[in-house]
């Protein structure tokens, strides 16, 4: 057990530095960061005097060696653009993004797991079918498409909710809000629909499929042929056995939520760190990417982590089963 | 399901179970027709459209931003109406449509090799392999997609010229979509292979001397074909559908070049302005195409059923 | 318990809200961008700057119609061609408080020329600056430049207390510590800066001290500022009331702002000229095959090229008659501009001649490159350019990125373009800038190569002629410019070199876009060419 642990958080850190070397190679040619910096005006010199500055003439391994020296210590730099740490920037926007994630994965639960069941316990029902291609609908546009269908419907034709934003929020010193407030709320709803409904779907077919499954085990004939009464068959023991897996492989899915947030974070102009991401890839901001990945990185490995320990725990055959 | 049938998955795509819930569904049928119909014609665009979007000569922006033809200002050469540079909305969806099934593809086909490759080895020998690949996968699945395309766009255009890299750009999106989609391939391989590797006949096999590729190839590749072939269709819609994304969020496809994802970038430009044909055909065109693709994928789940072996 | 303490939170927001509902006008806009930093040497870009113009302040500033005011100088004189007094207005305190005297002006003027700061033009370097009493500044130069105060409207005043207070050193882009200058302000302007999240929200309210009370329009108390990019989403927030102004508009989107009961357009021509500029100086045309030929060195090629495109197509159908045609490389408005100058016809068939009689009659290729977030329309103008010059034979790849790429592309040193889209403000309104940093020959003296690799550092004169048009009488036109005080004979001097440049077909001057505003009914605003938005002139009904 400690031995797996140890392994697991040395396999991770190798994840980290690997995630820190990509996203460290891959932002050098993603554009030249002076151009942003400067007026089309600055003079080849000074273009070359701050090129210099910044350090982007030395040799790469010198400028990685920095770099991760610098992460180490929790220094991730100065944005290019903002002129802000990017630790702080970060921490500034991830609030918003986990709010925004937590109440679409919300949304998706709430919704995707009675979906499920009743399609699982139904399989027939025409209502399922319904369900069924519905969610294959929601699945087949794509996630900017859908949300700005839903700004255009919902928030301009109908003028029911607040097209970008996230409203009034209240800060409470180490994380800002938007859930106590009315219009934080009202702002939430339509980016987290967007947001959500690629979850819901995937959570409602998940359910149904566990479902089936559950409903063809010997256990429940053998319950059914003692004849316990149906209602308790299918909540009782059908529902509570689909939900442990069904809530792990969703857990994992929060991390992509989070991590995939960019897309509904930009049509939504959602505060997040998404969003700060999108916008750092115009810019050539540099240290905002490069931390965001790792950001992004650590949370994945970490959930994996979790994951990984809570199957070893649980189940030693579920880890076969982990997808 | 049977377990006791055979593990061969021609045998199974033809056995008549699968033909009777093809024919029993009238909403795959009708999802099966739509599929062909829609990669038949993107495959013919050449010959269907009535204009070529690729003969900049031919655009005349003097025909731009018309209306369908059934509306009133429409123009009968123009079914579809027309984009803002006067492209024929209707070749430009043809050939866009090219494009998204071509990069659907070719993506998912490489990914589904990768995917098989890396996961047959890392299920069946286990131990350093399969934490190396395994590792692999989990930093692949750190990377988006986004992520991913301007990875692979950034280091190509480091060391092709601009002309190069505007002409590969199809290629480059079509490796980001596939190093994305691989890591869920060799996962439910590896998954899969590690099954298999503990079944008898597959004992049996090493017990008789069989070497570790042939029993790959011989006995666990059939096997995990089933669920590799849902897999494959449900990311072909994901890999379409990432390429619209991608040219949405302007990595993608030049908009010179007609993709449904550049398509509706551009329309999404136009929806407050009325002409929103840009955007709605395009749109409909790809959420039909993406959706008989899930149907049918759904389909083969149900025929599979890898869920319950 | 915990449901007292969260009502409670409630109603501390609900209190927070109710003055902003009630008593004060609030501003609520978007633009597409953030502004870079609050340190108003940072960043030269007309957004960043002009945002800054209503915390920090000037000592001339610029009118709604652009002609030059007084702001934090109440008047100057000539003393001599190189010697400038400006007399300082005395009724001027910070936003802390402390008064406003000669010395914040030493301190500026060092401050602006130091470090990375993106201003240094605004003074030269060897420009003497004295304090000749505390309300009284003197400019000594060693040129004379007639227009020496031209481009100071956005070269603001900061306050020396303060800055050496807090650490404030010189604008530093490469630091690895946040200047304190960047979140904080401490100008003269009506707004103060209350709190700022880049990229998110930036609010602030009016200064009650500010010297020019009542003497502009405005009624507005709080501003809250979003950076909104996607256009779109922008405009269905101003739709959906949950906006006063949105800039820019997309022309596409004007007649439904228009036709919306709540929503209206304050649209007027801008000052920067769209242009497309032609490779004229590198050997081998890039993207064009043609060793060691480059058929845009040749006149004839250029005229072609420019009378190719038909721009009143492009001006009815992707502009929707918003913008003006330009011939020239100033718009109407900026110093020099003459009605005089008119455009190459266009005229395909006399195109394909002169391709004929340049020796290119089957055309030829090259890489186009092209913004698709920079300017109005630009990817949809560029796609359209290229397709008229395919009309005439010649293929122009359109390579359309997003500006960090683009901006590498066709910037020094790597300058790999055939053709590219761009456009020009001159920060001074005047022909001068123009002429000096477009059309003077980029090298470093006479005898040097356009653009060799080894003197790029020494480049200034013609440092954004990334074509490389290089015209000798036109260097010696603009020394002379430079430095003519007398205004008829500049002006004269002016028309003459745009003469020499509109006949060589320097550049393919396109159009001046109309800016617009997207702006709630019931709000007044001054819409300016330079698409400076002045919040001393914005009105909000109650």
């Amino acid at each position: 057990m400690i031995r797996f642990l140890i392994e697991r958080l040395f396999q991770a850190a190798v994840v980290l530095i690997v995630v820190a070397l990509l996203a460290f190679v891959m932002f050098r040619f993603a554009g030249d960061p002076v151009a942003q910096m400067v007026s089309l005006d600055t003079t080849a010199e000074d273009r070359a005097a701050l090129r210099e500055a910044m350090g982007l003439n030395n040799s790469l391994p010198v400028q990685f060696g920095q770099f991760v020296l610098r992460a180490v210590q929790g220094d991730f730099g100065l944005s290019y653009q903002m002129g802000q740490p990017v630790a702080t920037l970060l921490a500034e926007r991830l609030p918003a993004s986990i709010e925004l994630s937590l109440v679409a994965f919300g949304i998706a639960l709430i919704v995707g797991i009675p979906m499920g069941v009743y399609s699982g316990l139904y399989p027939e029902s025409w209502l399922s079918r319904a369900f069924l291609i519905l969610s294959l609908a929601g699945i087949s546009l794509p996630t900017f498409f859908i949300g700005i269908m839903l700004i255009l419907i919902f928030g301009v034709e109908l003028n029911l909710f607040p097209t970008f934003g996230r409203g009034e929020t209240v800060d409470l010193g180490w994380w800002t809000t938007g859930l106590l407030t009315g219009s934080g709320w009202h702002s939430i709803i339509l980016p987290a629909c967007t947001l959500g409904l690629f979850q819901m779907t995937f959570i409602m077919r998940l359910v149904r499929a566990e479902i089936l499954d559950v409903m063809r085990t010997d256990y429940i004939k053998f319950a059914r042929a003692r004849g316990i009464a149906k209602g308790r068959i299918n909540y009782g023991h059908a529902l509570k056995n689909t939900l442990v897996p069904v809530l792990t492989i969703a857990g994992l899915q929060l991390g992509s939520i989070i991590a995939f947030g960019i897309v509904t974070e930009s049509v939504f102009q959602w505060p997040g760190i998404g969003l700060l991401f999108i916008q750092a890839i115009s810019t050539v901001d540099i240290p905002v990417m490069s931390t965001y990945l790792l950001l992004v990185a650590l949370i994945f490995v970490s959930i994996n982590l979790i994951v990984d320990l809570l199957y070893l725990l649980v189940d030693p055959r579920l880890r076969v089963r982990s997808r | 399901m049977n377990p006791e049938r055979s593990p061969n998955l021609i045998m199974r795509l033809l056995d008549s179970d699968a033909g009777y819930k093809f024919r029993s569904s009238p909403v795959t049928v009708v999802a099966g027709l739509v599929f062909v119909l829609m990669i038949g014609a993107a495959l013919l665009a050449p010959v269907i459209a009535p204009f070529d979007p690729f003969d900049k000569g031919s655009i005349d922006l003097m025909n731009s931003l018309l209306p369908p033809a059934w509306n009133s200002g429409g123009d009968p050469a123009f079914l579809l109406g027309t984009d803002n540079q006067g492209r024929d909305l209707f070749s430009t969806i043809l050939y866009g449509t090219r494009t998204s099934v071509f990069v659907g593809a070719v993506s998912v086909s490489l990914a589904v090799v990768a995917g098989l490759f890396l996961g047959l080895l890392a299920g069946y020998f286990g131990g350093l392999v399969d934490a190396i690949i395994m590792r692999i996968v989990d930093i692949q699945m750190t990377f988006p997609a986004i992520m991913v395309a301007l990875l692979i766009d950034g280091v190509t255009r480091s060391f092709l010229s601009r002309d190069q890299h505007d002409e590969l750009a199809v290629f480059v999106i079509i490796l980001a979509m596939a190093l994305s989609i691989w890591p869920q391939v060799a996962r439910t391989v590896r998954a899969s292979a590690m099954v298999e590797k503990s079944r008898e006949y597959v004992m049996a096999a090493q017990v008789i001397g069989r070497g570790p590729w042939l029993i790959m190839a011989r006995h666990i590749l059939p096997n995990v074909m089933g669920p590799v072939l849902v897999i494959a269709t449900i990311n072909l819609g994901v890999a379409i559908l990432g390429e619209a994304t991608l040219s949405f969020l302007g990595l993608g496809i030049p908009a010179g070049e007609p993709s449904l994802g550049t398509l509706i970038r551009i329309g999404n430009d136009f929806i407050f302005s009325g002409e929103r044909w840009m955007l709605i055909y395009p749109g409909l065109t790809l959420a039909l195409l993406v959706l008989s693709v899930n149907l049918l994928g759904d389909w083969l789940r149900d025929v599979l059923d890898p869920k319950s072996r | 318990m915990p449901n007292i303490r969260l009502s409670s939170v409630f109603l501390a927001s609900a209190l927070a809200l109710s003055p902003a509902a009630s008593g004060a006008e609030t501003l609520r806009f978007a633009s597409q961008g953030d502004i870079g930093s609050m340190d108003p040497y940072v960043v030269e870009e007309v957004f960043t700057s002009g945002f800054l113009g209503n915390i920090y302040e000037g000592l001339v500033r610029r009118a709604p119609d652009l002609s030059i005011q007084p702001a934090l100088a109440e008047s100057w004189e000539l003393l001599s061609p190189t010697h400038w007094r400006f007399h300082l207005r005395k009724d001027v305190t910070f936003h802390d408080g402390t008064p406003f005297n000669a010395d914040d002006v030493i301190y500026s003027a060092d401050r602006v020329r130091a470090g990375a700061s993106d201003f240094k033009n605004r003074l030269p370097s060897d420009a003497k600056v004295v304090a000749v009493d505390d309300y009284t500044v003197d400019f000594i130069t060693t040129e004379p430049n007639p227009i020496l105060h031209y481009t100071w409207a956005n070269w603001y005043i900061m306050n020396r207390d303060w800055a050496e207070a807090n650490g404030v050193g010189d604008a530093d882009k490469a630091a690895s510590e946040e200047s304190y200058a960047t979140l904080h302000e401490n100008g003269t302007g009506p707004f103060q800066l209350v709190s700022r999240a880049p990229g998110v929200k930036t609010t602030l309210s009016r200064y009650d001290g500010w010297w020019g009370e009542g003497s502009v329009p405005t009624n507005v108390t709080e501003v809250e500022y979003t950076p909104v990019p996607n256009a779109a989403t922008r405009v269905a927030a101003l739709l959906s009331g949950q906006l006063d102004v949105v800039f820019p508009v997309p022309v596409q989107d004007i007649a439904r702002v228009e036709a919306a009961p709540s929503g209206k357009i304050e649209a007027g021509p801008e000052v920067r000229t769209m242009y497309l500029t032609m490779n004229q100086w590198r050997d081998t045309l890039p993207g064009s095959g043609l060793e060691g030929k480059n058929p845009l060195k040749d006149r004839r090629v250029r005229e072609a090229m420019y009378r190719a495109i038909d721009l009143e197509t492009i001006h009815a159908r992707i502009l929707r008659g918003r913008a003006t045609p330009a011939a020239l490389m100033v718009a109407p408005g900026v110093n020099g501009y003459s009605d005089s100058f008119k455009r190459y016809e266009y005229d395909p068939d006399r195109s394909k001649e002169l391709l004929a009689e340049a020796g290119y009659p089957d055309g030829f290729t090259f890489t186009f490159q092209c913004s698709n977030n920079m300017y109005v329309n630009d990817e949809a103008i560029c796609l359209a350019v290229s397709n008229m010059l395919a009309k005439v034979g010649i293929d122009a790849k359109a390579n359309v990125q997003a500006k960090a790429q683009y901006l590498e592309a066709i910037l020094s040193p790597n300058m790999d373009f055939g053709l590219a889209m761009l456009g020009t403000t001159p920060a001074s309104l005047d022909s001068h800038i123009a002429l000096y940093s477009l059309h003077m020959c980029p090298r470093a003296d006479e005898n040097s190569a356009v653009w060799a690799p080894d003197d790029l550092a020494k480049i200034v004169a013609g440092k954004s002629n990334f074509a490389g048009y290089c015209n000798p009488e036109i260097d010696r036109l603009a020394n002379e410019i430079l430095i003519e005080t007398d205004e008829d004979k500049r002006n004269a001097l002016i028309n003459e070199a745009w003469t020499i440049t509109t006949d060589d077909v320097a550049y393919i001057p396109l159009h001046q876009s109309w800016g617009a505003w997207g702006v709630r009914e019931g709000v007044g605003v001054e819409v300016r060419a330079d698409n400076i938005f002045d919040w001393r002139y914005v009105t909000v009904a109650e």
